[in-house]
């Protein structure tokens, strides 16, 4: 093997995959550094577990339905670079939107609401917070509506507060319900359209017992807000349906518009809250409505936007936040960047004490394997999105001394051959090609370790297992295409050979007795 | 180097041997009770789950000077807000940290709001975390399933690769490393956070890297062992331990270095957060692997080897040979078993002095 060696070829291949990489990562018009995670420039990170309302598995199209909702909200908090990403699968899909930058922070809200959407027929309305009896005169009425409001256990009153038929416990539930003080105006319960369903609106000013669903978010085609064409009145909904949408829509119209108030509206539920309740004036079949009141602007826009992506086929639960300031998030890189230089710098200065000439060979390998690793997280990050987190960089200052780890398997073993009396040459062969197994079984383990932690973790030890892993790959890559090459041309040299204590590898001083020594 | 490095001539040769497999009794009493100590003080004390894993909310204010008032000023405005803080600390003299219970959105916005009127920053200045209560389980779970998944496929490589005894030998010191680490985190009380346990995770791999290194000294040693009747596999392995020890100490330096600069600027600059937990549990946990790859691992391994038939009959014949010889067994150094090297004859490796006049000034 050692016959054919050749070192110089080792490198020219080395510099030309450096060169190209180089090249790749500084295209004109493409991010030069890497990109930043959230917790290094700031940002808000919420992490969310998709649910389905019967507690089935989510499916691949509800879940790319889904995101192309979450997508849609994203965009339209007009940040850029905002992301929306899904990590694991099954029951373990998570979403994580990251959006970078100074944000508001209302941002979580507006992304919860993006949820599951239904049309209910009205079955009955009150104010949201029980009223004392108008009637002050002392002319008590026997009638059983002016009963004291019945007492309820709590535990009954958590949204959503569902049925699957009215029975008088049900409608003493909804007597009970005080809008004001009950968390059911927060909602963001999956609610099941096949049962009755008692709901506040959103303001919390009237509560509503609800019917089945007649119609579900997916039957919208689209909606948007704006003013009557005739240009005078208050701001309006315009609403299209689906072909199927269209057809459920006039035979609910049509039993509804001959009913009496309250029963005459529509229930516009999102996830267990009433956005709007527009009642029917005549029956639709067409399949295109208006709904007007006294919308401003703002509520006519936000009511299109829950009809119109309003009908995720899921409902979200937030597992986590993270809203971080940009200030923050520079000290953090600081710290990182700091810590990673620094611990450079330690392991480079015990490296040249401990191993002279040797260790300057390893901390030329060190620069390498950290420019390599700089631009793979500079092109990953312009090709695949890939993000560095403060975990990242962690994962990277780790490598640092498993990476020089290598070379101090190599260089004992080198040693250890010139201890055996091998001359320098025979040595540098040698020792490779037994440190060379140990290098490859010890990093084997790393990624092992890194293999198994990236596919059954997320968040931030998924982003520590990449970089774990990433590094590990370059440390095999720079010790045997550069560190070895090197070592292999400096043994060629007089000066290595010539003994002096500062090569590292002097024989004297490692003890080996010569012939011509023991003859003395 | 000199001084150093002629340990390691000394090391390597057998001039200065260490009997570390021979006295592997007072190894696993010093390990058994340190995790006995580990097992009590986790049963009694548990563990300081961060939010992470107990759901709750963070809230981290940046302030120019904290001062002792500021922890009470900060539970007013969590109170204020409706909520009760559960804990309020300083950290790095520059932050306060508020934990709360479990939020909902809407409520996390009202205390963000109170802590930043009181502290005078803007809403968005304030660091938020809130954690659902099902996360941290599956954040556990996760890292459970991840462990478990690991264990089996290094005792299948380290099979494959070594040989069984040495993957049993791994995963106990791996066990062991692992035990030892979470038990000085019951003990001080640092919180356990995502972080924590990326560290611990890494402990696995990075405490395997060293004793892999060790063994595969060891395998080389005893290959062909059988063959001869020079040494016995437990002074073979204690010879290999010997001679990998320079390596196994620098290995460990090197690796403890950039480690302990992720300790030292995370404590100075930013006082607590992932850097600390990461590096303190990678601290620990490497210190207690390159103990235990030299000190557990392998006169583990000594001991599964010396019972299979083949190394008996190995120890047979080497005790006979030895007495035949009338070799004391008690005053055998290292240095008579290990092969003693010469180097061939060839030129001078000295560096040759130039004559005076050749020198100038």
């Amino acid at each position: 093997m050692a016959k054919h060696y050749r070192p110089r070829r080792s490198l020219l291949i080395l510099g030309l995959i450096l060169a190209g990489l180089a090249t790749w990562a500084f295209l004109p018009n493409r991010d030069h550094s890497p990109k930043l995670g959230l917790d290094l420039r700031g940002g808000t990170q919420v992490i969310l577990s998709p649910q389905s309302a019967n507690s089935d598995a989510v499916t691949s199209d509800q879940l790319a339905q889904t995101l192309r909702i979450i997508r849609q909200r994203v965009d339209g908090f007009g940040v850029a670079e905002a992301e929306v990403q899904v990590q694991g699968s099954g029951a373990n899909t998570k979403i994580i939107v990251t959006i970078p930058g100074a944000t508001s922070r209302t941002v979580v809200d507006q992304l919860k609401t993006t949820a599951k959407m239904s049309f209910r027929p009205v079955v009955a309305e009150d104010y949201g917070t029980p009223q004392p009896d108008p009637s002050t005169s002392p002319s008590a009425s026997a009638k059983p509506t002016a009963s004291p409001t019945p007492s309820v256990d709590p535990a009954l009153l958590l949204p959503p507060i569902q049925s699957k038929t009215l029975t008088e416990q049900y409608a003493n539930i909804f007597k009970a319900l005080d809008c004001a003080t009950n968390s059911s105006v927060d909602g963001a319960k999956p609610d099941d359209e096949t049962q009755y369903l008692i709901a506040c609106d959103k303001d919390g000013a009237y509560k509503y017992v609800l019917g089945p669903a007649l119609l579900s978010g997916t039957d919208v085609q689209s909606a948007s807000a704006g003013l009557p064409q005739s240009g005078a009145g208050n701001w309006q909904v315009d609403l299209t349906m689906t072909t199927a949408g269209a057809k459920k829509f006039a035979d609910a119209t049509k039993a509804l518009y001959q009913q009496k108030a309250p029963t005459n509206q529509f229930g516009i539920v999102l996830d267990g809250v009433v956005m709007s309740a527009p009642s029917v004036n005549e029956p639709i079949l067409g399949g295109s409505a208006v709904i007007s009141g006294s919308f401003t602007a703002e509520e006519a826009k936000a009511l299109s936007q829950v009809l119109k992506f309003g009908s995720l086929p899921v409902s979200l639960s937030v597992d986590e936040v993270q809203q971080i300031s940009p200030t923050l998030g520079n000290d953090q890189l600081r710290a990182g960047v700091l810590a990673g230089a620094f611990g450079l710098v330690l392991v480079i200065i015990y490296m040249l004490l401990y191993y002279r000439a040797l260790g300057l060979l390893a901390t030329f390998s060190l620069v390498i394997a950290a420019t390599f690793t700089y631009l793979i997280v500079v092109v990953l990050g312009n090709e695949i999105g890939f993000t560095m987190t403060l975990a990242g960089i962690a994962g990277a200052i780790v490598a640092i001394g498993i990476t020089a780890d290598s070379f101090v398997v190599y260089f004992e073993r080198l040693r250890d051959e010139l201890r055996e009396g091998k001359r320098l040459r025979g040595a540098v062969d040698h020792g490779w090609s037994r440190a060379r197994r140990t290098i490859l079984a010890a990093d084997f383990v790393s990624i092992l370790a890194a293999v198994v932690l990236y596919y059954l973790s997320v968040g931030s030890v998924r982003g520590f297992a990449f970089t774990l892993g990433l590094t590990t790959l370059i440390d095999i890559l720079v010790a045997f295409m550069f560190t070895r090459p090197l070592v292999y041309m400096a043994a060629e040299t007089k000066w290595m050979n010539a003994g002096s204590g500062l090569t590292g590898v002097s024989p004297a001083r490692l003890g080996v007795k010569t012939h011509t020594e023991v003859a003395q | 180097m000199s001084k150093s490095a002629s340990l390691g001539n000394r090391l390597y040769r057998g001039e200065i041997s260490f009997d570390i497999v021979n006295r592997r009794r007072a190894w696993y009493v010093l390990s058994a009770i340190f995790i006995a100590i580990s097992i009590a003080t986790l049963a009694l004390r548990g563990l300081n789950l961060g939010i992470e894993f107990k759901g709750g909310a963070e809230f981290t204010v940046p302030v120019s000077n904290a001062q002792t008032s500021d922890v009470t000023k900060a539970r007013d405005a969590v109170a204020s807000a409706g909520q009760e803080a559960s804990s309020v600390t300083i950290v790095g003299g520059n932050k306060i940290r508020v934990q709360t219970p479990t939020l909902t959105i809407k409520e996390s916005n009202k205390v963000n709001t109170a802590l930043a009127s009181t502290f005078n920053v803007a809403d968005t200045d304030i660091k938020v975390q809130i954690v659902g209560p099902t996360w941290g389980s599956e954040v556990s779970k996760n890292a459970a399933r991840a462990l478990l998944l690991f264990l089996i496929l290094v005792a299948l490589f380290l099979s494959i690769y070594f040989e069984w005894p040495m993957a049993i030998a791994g995963l106990i010191a791996l066990g062991h490393d692992v035990l030892i680490t979470v038990g000085i985190y019951a003990l001080s009380g640092f919180e356990v956070t995502p972080a924590t346990v990326i560290g611990f995770l890494t402990i696995l791999g990075y405490s395997l890297y060293d004793t892999v290194v060790v063994f595969d000294k060891v395998k080389e040693n005893t290959k062909g062992i059988t063959s001869g009747s020079r040494m016995t596999y437990s002074e073979a392995a204690n010879l290999a331990l010997n001679q990998t020890l320079m390596r196994s100490i620098n290995t460990s330096i090197i690796a403890l270095l950039p480690v302990l600069s992720i300790l030292v600027v995370g404590v100075v600059l930013l006082g607590a957060g992932t850097l600390n937990d990461l590096a303190l549990a990678l601290f620990v946990g490497m210190l207690v692997g390159t103990y235990s790859s030299i000190f557990i691992a392998t006169p583990i391994l000594t001991q599964l080897k010396e019972r299979q038939a083949p190394m008996k009959d190995l120890a047979k014949r080497v005790h006979a040979r030895r007495k035949n010889a009338g070799i004391d067994e008690e005053s055998l150094t290292a240095a008579v078993l290990a092969p003693t090297y010469v180097a061939p004859a060839g030129p001078r490796q000295q560096r040759v002095k130039k004559p005076r006049s050749a020198r100038g000034k």
